[in-house]
């Protein structure tokens, strides 16, 4: 293995591989490269047919294209002369006509695992290759190694981690159930048990359990916890026999954050839930609503709806309840209420939702700049969860006459559709599943 | 009426009469040779228009109408909570039936149309049931008596997105959770 350099400059990173031997790494290692990553630039792809692969070449063929980092060009013919399989000799020119500056090829590897080989066309070599265990069916469980390939395969090429291993939570208007959905739109698997409502799901950060709001056949509404692989539901101390809406786990896992409404208004409280108890109240003040909190990705701080003083407006304060602050204020004239904050994982921005002529639209606030941004203005768009690269966002809009899943990406403004069984409402985006946190 | 031949019992005269398909009201007449002990037949009970007076059928009006009066729904108006002037019969007739009724109790729940946040809606419906439970306990009602909650915008009782749905759908509905077996009646 040859050394490698790492350059970071204006608006670009640059790994520089010093030597011409490509590196072959394991997908637990870090990986450098020798492409050189623009924002905002697409470099043209390639994915090369994959015999007896076929069902992984097309999800990761649809998973780079969903990562909008590339242009996948597709191969309607082969190419004139390839190499034979798990060598490295590629047409490269006939690619190079084709407007692809990468190729990717996929072959199986003799321990069942599937190497990825990504090849710089223009300096006609093997850039780099990851080999990862996945299982080539592509089906239910399997689909989400399927997905880790992918995102290796971003990284490779662009140093940045794609988001195809990422789900999904949404509240399906059919049956009132909370559903989860892949990114890429497939295995729609509904999560709550059917007959009873709920509302407002929240993944805890590993991905392994969802909170939601349970509406009781009482009236109440507690927030349970559920154990995505065993199916086992907790209701939260202190919130069986009340009115508890927007749960928010904590970046460590270990926190809760809920909202509970009662006669003298609405407020946010703070619990442990990895030990199931230890429930108190963070904000004061009667006859104000506060709710919808989203906490930073350090945890130290917490964005969160207040309607305090008139309105709906977007405040922040520390996570133990001090220090409250409005953050996003009213820009009085055009605009009304805002809502449904969430932080980004990079912690610089706030997408919410704020009215905009009577409809909400998908808004960012840049923390640095204080600087609203708006993203869309046709029909309703509201209630945005961002993805882990902190580029897109999954988002509510009635744009097509009923209330459906949209993804965003904010370099782009690309935008497409999650297709589900019903209505779709309050998305929720995971972190990587099955990848530990970066 | 037939004609008598000779001596009738009044007894076969009232069965007569019931035969000829006589519509007015059943006359009871003492059997024969029966004795001071024992009490007449009563007489079949006829119907409540006839008679309004007879216990059973009216309390069962009276519940129903009492239990009419405490499921009427009121409204409000978008993005509102206060209690609209027009609404304030229904609740003071509400009060009333709760303060002649000491046990009974009921849960107020708060609804929204379908805009605003889904969220915010939750709220917007628990501060609607807040409000209509802040009347009844301001006319005298324990508010212990009384339990709130918010269906926000999940229930509307009219899917359609129109200006008179979204009227219909925020709302204040109320349901009777104990002693609603027997009412009685304000005075």
């Amino acid at each position: 293995m040859r050394a490698v350099r790492t350059v970071r400059s204006l608006g670009t990173i640059v790994l520089a591989v010093l030597a011409g031997s490509p590196l072959a790494v394991a997908a637990q290692d870090t990986v450098r490269v020798g492409i050189t990553y623009r924002p905002g630039v697409r470099p043209g792809l390639v994915v090369l047919p994959a015999p007896g692969l076929d069902s992984v070449q097309a999800i990761v063929a649809r998973d780079l294209d969903y990562s909008d980092r590339f242009e996948v060009i597709p191969l309607t013919q082969p190419s004139p002369s390839d190499g034979s399989r798990g060598t490295t000799t590629i047409n490269y020119a006939f690619y190079r006509t084709l407007g692809a500056a990468l190729a990717l090829e996929l072959v199986p590897a003799a321990n069942g695992n599937v190497t990825g080989k990504l090849f710089d066309l223009a300096a006609e070599r093997l850039q780099a290759e990851v080999s990862v265990p996945l299982d080539r069916t592509g089906v239910g469980e399997g689909r989400m190694t399927v997905h880790r390939l992918a995102d290796e395969i971003v990284r490779l090429g662009t140093g940045q981690w794609g988001i195809a291993s990422t789900r999904f939570l949404f509240l399906n208007d059919g049956d009132k159930r909370i559903w989860r959905v892949d990114s890429d739109g497939a295995g729609l698997v509904p999560v709550t048990p059917a007959g009873v409502a709920a509302l407002s799901p929240a993944w805890s950060p590993d991905g392994a359990r969802v909170a939601y709001t349970q509406f009781g056949r009482d009236g109440s509404k507690p927030i349970v916890i559920l154990s995505l692989a065993t199916g086992t539901r907790t209701t939260l101390p202190e919130t069986g026999s009340s009115q508890n809406i927007t749960p928010a786990f904590a970046p460590d896992g270990r926190g809760l954050m809920f909202a509970r409404m009662s006669d003298l208004g609405v407020s946010l409280y703070g619990a442990n839930v990895k030990d199931l108890c230890c429930v108190e109240r963070l904000t004061g003040g009667r006859f104000a609503e506060n709710f919808s909190p989203a906490y930073s990705p350090d945890g130290r701080r917490v964005v969160f709806v207040s309607t305090r003083a008139g309105g709906q407006q977007i405040y922040a304060m520390a996570a133990d309840g001090t220090d409250q602050e409005l953050l996003v204020p009213f820009d009085f004239g055009d605009t009304g209420n805002s809502n449904a904050p969430d932080w980004s994982p990079d912690g610089a921005t706030i997408a919410f939702h704020r009215e905009v002529g009577g409809a909400p639209q998908i808004y960012t606030f840049d923390l640095a700049g204080r600087r609203p941004k708006q993203w869309t203005s046709s029909g309703r768009n509201e209630d945005p969860s961002w993805a882990p690269d902190g580029r897109h966002l999954v988002f509510v809009s009635n744009r097509t006459g009923r209330r459906q899943l949209f993804v965003v990406d904010t370099e782009t403004a690309r935008t497409r559709q999650i297709m589900t069984p019903s209505a779709a409402r309050l998305p929720a985006w995971s972190r990587p599943i099955g990848r530990p946190q970066q | 009426m037939r004609r008598r031949h000779g001596v009738v019992p009044l007894a076969l005269l009232a069965l007569i009469a019931m035969a000829c398909g006589n519509k007015a009201e059943p006359v009871v007449v003492p059997p024969a040779n029966t004795g001071p002990s024992t009490p007449p037949p009563a007489p079949p009970p006829p119907p409540p228009a006839n008679r309004p007076t007879d216990t059973g059928a009216n309390e069962a009006a009276v519940r129903a109408a009492l239990l009419s009066d405490l499921a009427n729904v009121i409204h409000f108006d978008y993005d509102q909570d206060a209690i609209k002037p027009e609404d304030r019969a229904i609740l003071d007739r509400k009060a009333d039936i709760m303060r002649a009724n000491g046990a009974l109790r009921i849960r107020i729940s708060g609804h929204a149309d379908e805009r605003g946040s889904d969220e915010y809606n939750l709220v917007l419906g628990n501060k609607r049931a807040v409000a209509a439970k802040q009347y009844l306990v301001n006319k005298g009602i324990d508010g212990s008596r009384i339990d709130v909650t918010s269906l926000g915008e999940e229930r509307p009782v009219d899917p359609a997105s129109t200006e008179s749905s979204w009227a219909l759908n925020r709302r204040a509905e109320f349901e009777i959770t104990a002693g609603g077996e027997r009412l009685l009646a304000p005075r």
